[in-house]
């Protein structure tokens, strides 16, 4: 019999992400590209491995056949392992019938039984939607030294975005003795990153209270957090003071790219003792012409690049051809600027080819009406013909 | 006829021409010499012989093979972690009183469990002195084809005498046959010289060694393919797509430079017979406010923040701000700091250049810079 395990990650990553639009209509939102060579997944799976959590399991449910072939036996990550390793989890039949995964804590509900044998005394739930690094491990000992029964990592927010979270109010020990969900005039800035752990043990009787309950939304937020704290359970907040950052919609996306080239930001990628992994494509180096002039910009392997970079982030094999000018934008793997196109603020989505001359997305500045201005997206695997002008805000998902 | 490539074994020659780079193999195999960016020498055998659908590889070392060893790790990345086949390395296997390995035929009586133990029908021997994306499936269905005894590789064109004294020499005739074989003559202009590639039935090289080995013949240049160039028929494969081979520390110099090429990197680099390598989780590479980089190949979790002109820049290099750095190769962590000036340098691993420095030698004769040196 192997070794039980202290603490087993659940990653819940079934969402649809349908505030990415375009970018999500083929795949799930935690197997988009971000950072010209990860996808989004990699900095939960990276941080569970760095924190000396070796098992994991992976809640898919959504478009799931790019993220599976990602995660793969999750060797990438170190995550491929005799007991343990990582488990991609699908919604699956059984004698008493077959559901989709109803709501987060449906979904854990249905996975009881993987959890169990690990048999772990705690759970950590993560979710695939952002981007930071952070040792969880901390946060367990935390956990263990309030002797919690559960722990909500939060982070302290400016007053004015604080109605754009979940706020937890704390007493002075940190203790939660209440929350509010995106409240209007918010008595705390302390935001729910989205990261809990529970006491195995407690959360499962909650988890089978909350699924009997037939009119309960099978929600982490919604009913097992008030459930627990109805019920007197001891619930704590654990402060994060890093870089965190929600990827969910298309701005937000577009500005945790730019953040990582800005060096006012502290998200470091290059710390040799935090790395960040992810599966490599098999690629040469980037090839830099002599008409290329790139500046500010994050460019990986296999990139043949002729043209004008500045303030972008460029992914593996995206060729950017002689007098293209790429600026304030993101290029997903394999999409192709042809020569002379000019792209300003916009994201290419994985193997797009804008033609040549074509005009994607503009500059802010240029716009007397700020609200007519929005970063472009071009979908996955399109292709734009010559000449084409795409206008900021615009979000493409058929070729033009 | 097509072959089934699952029942032909490579073997590797990690260690042979180690002396042509002595810089360079002061403390690594030829096999992990750093080259184009991000790969070792012995990716490229290993690659195209995992490409052509082989699957079953031995690697031949003899001396410093620690770094081989890192570098190969369990053959995953090479897709050569397996449980039937894979790769096996094969260090020197001999008593004390016996010495290293001579030559080719000696290393390969030392690993005749192995070349015995295989299933293989044929083999092809490589070594890894030739940078090149080469499909083996033409050539050893071209020696069944032929009824060869021994396929060479070879190649043709015109060539210094500094190459062909590094190399064999052969002269071809009718129907593609071998008549003739000069070994490290002094000759230049138009000839053919063997790519060290041959092609054999196992059972013919199992032959020979139990022939040769023990009557104290070791060198498979002289001994076989010279000696017995009458006796066996020995033909020729002529190969004539991208190659570079490395002689010289000049040699690998220019064939780093020329990737930075579009239509050599294109030869080399073919998407669907990629070039596989260690992985090293490496961040993108970063290029600052300042930064000017062009006619460069640039591997991941590089930091420019100066200027980069006709260079290699190897995975983890630093180039300080105000520091301009020319035609030079830059291996794995070099960190240049700023207002430096360098041109035709070679930096080994993890070379510190301090501020201010000025280093620039002629592109004929390119400056070194030994692994771990501090300027």
């Amino acid at each position: 019999m192997f070794n039980k395990k202290e603490c087993v990650a659940m990653l819940l990553a079934g969402g649809q992400g349908s505030r990415l639009y375009a970018l999500t209509q083929k795949v799930a939102k935690p197997a988009v590209p971000y950072g010209a060579k990860y996808r989004i997944i990699d900095f939960p799976l990276s941080n569970c491995i760095n924190s000396g959590i070796d098992t994991v399991g992976v809640l898919t449910q959504y478009q799931p056949l790019v993220l599976n072939e990602y995660i793969g036996n999750g060797q990438p990550w170190d995550l491929d392992r005799i007991h343990g390793g990582v488990h991609v989890l699908p919604p699956y039949q059984k004698a008493s019938g077959a559901d989709w995964y109803s709501g987060t804590a449906n979904a854990i509900y249905q996975n009881i039984e993987f959890v169990d044998r690990y048999d772990p005394e705690y759970v950590i739930i993560l979710s695939g939607d952002h981007i930071y690094k952070m040792d969880y491990n901390k946060m367990l000992s935390y956990h263990k030294a309030k002797q919690a029964d559960a722990t909500i990592a939060v982070l302290d927010v400016p007053l004015a975005e604080a109605s754009r979270f979940g706020i937890m109010i704390t007493d002075e020990d940190d203790n939660i003795i209440d929350f509010e969900e995106k409240p209007k005039n918010p008595r705390s800035t302390l935001a729910s990153m989205g990261i809990y752990i529970f006491t195995w043990s407690k959360l499962k009787a909650y988890l089978i209270a909350n699924e009997n309950d037939k009119d309960a939304s099978k929600d982490f937020g919604k009913n097992i957090i008030p459930d627990m704290k109805n019920a007197g359970e001891k619930l704590v907040a654990y402060r994060f003071d890093g870089y965190w950052k929600d990827v969910g919609t298309i701005d937000s996306l577009w500005e945790a790219n730019m953040d990582l080239i800005n060096p006012n930001i502290p998200i470091d990628l290059y710390d040799p003792a935090w790395k960040i992994y992810s599966r490599n494509p098999v690629m040469p180096p980037q090839l830099i012409g002599k008409n290329a002039k790139i500046q500010n910009s994050m460019v990986t392997e296999g990139c043949v690049i002729d043209g004008t970079v500045d303030f972008s982030m460029i992914s593996d094999g995206v060729t950017i051809e002689t007098g293209a000018k790429v600026t304030d934008s993101i290029l997903m793997p394999g999409s192709v600027v042809k020569a002379g196109a000019v792209v300003e603020y916009s994201i290419i989505g994985e193997n797009s080819v804008i033609g040549e001359n074509c005009r994607v997305g503009a500059r802010p500045e240029d716009f007397e009406n700020r609200d007519e201005w929005g970063v472009a997206v071009v979908g996955h695997g399109l292709n734009i013909s010559p000449e084409t002008v795409i206008k900021p805000k615009d979000i493409v998902s058929e070729d033009m | 006829m097509a072959i089934n490539m699952a029942n032909v074994l490579g073997l590797v020659f990690a260690n042979m021409h180690d002396r042509t780079v002595a810089e360079l193999t002061k403390s690594r195999t030829m096999g992990s010499i750093l080259f184009g960016g991000r790969y070792r020498l012995i990716d490229f055998p290993l690659s195209n012989m995992v490409n052509s659908g082989m699957s079953e590889v031995g690697v031949i070392t003899k001396s410093n093979y620690q770094s081989l060893l890192d570098h190969l790790g369990s053959a995953r990345e090479w897709d050569l972690s397996r449980k039937k086949g894979g790769l096996h390395i094969l260090p020197p296997f001999g008593h004390i009183e016996t010495g290293l390995y001579r030559g080719r035929l000696e290393a390969l009586y030392g690993a005749m469990g192995f070349i015995k133990a295989s299933l293989c029908e044929y083999v092809v021997l490589s070594d890894c002195d030739v940078v090149t994306n080469m499909d083996f499936r033409p050539i050893v269905t071209e020696h069944i084809d032929s009824g060869a005894d021994i396929t060479v590789v070879t190649t043709s064109g015109i060539f210094s005498s500094e190459e062909t004294l590094s190399s064999t020499v052969v002269a071809v005739g009718t129907e593609n046959r071998i008549h003739d074989v000069i070994v490290r003559g002094p000759i230049s202009g138009q000839c053919t010289i063997s790519l060290n590639i041959f092609v054999m039935k196992k059972d013919f090289l199992i032959d020979l060694l139990q022939n040769f080995v023990p009557r104290g013949l070791y060198s498979f240049e002289t001994d076989v393919l010279q000696a017995k160039v009458k006796d066996f028929k020995i033909v020729s494969y002529n190969y004539d797509n991208f190659y570079r081979k490395i002689f010289s520390l000049d040699s690998y110099y220019k064939a780093n430079l020329d990737l930075i090429d579009i239509e050599n990197s294109k030869a080399l680099f073919v998407p669907k017979r990629p070039i596989y390598t260690k992985v090293r989780d490496n961040a993108p590479s970063k290029y600052g406010l300042e930064s000017s980089v062009t006619c460069s190949l640039i591997a991941d979790g590089c930091v420019i923040e100066g200027e980069v002109e006709n260079c290699v820049l190897f995975r983890g290099v630093k180039v300080g701000k105000g520091t301009k750095v020319k035609n030079s190769i830059l291996m794995q962590d070099t960190v240049i700091g700023k207002d430096c000036e360098i041109s035709n340098i070679i930096t080994d691993k993890n070379v510190n250049i301090c501020d201010n420095r000025l280093l620039t030698s002629s592109a004929l004769y390119p400056m070194f810079i030994g692994k771990g040196a501090s300027v």
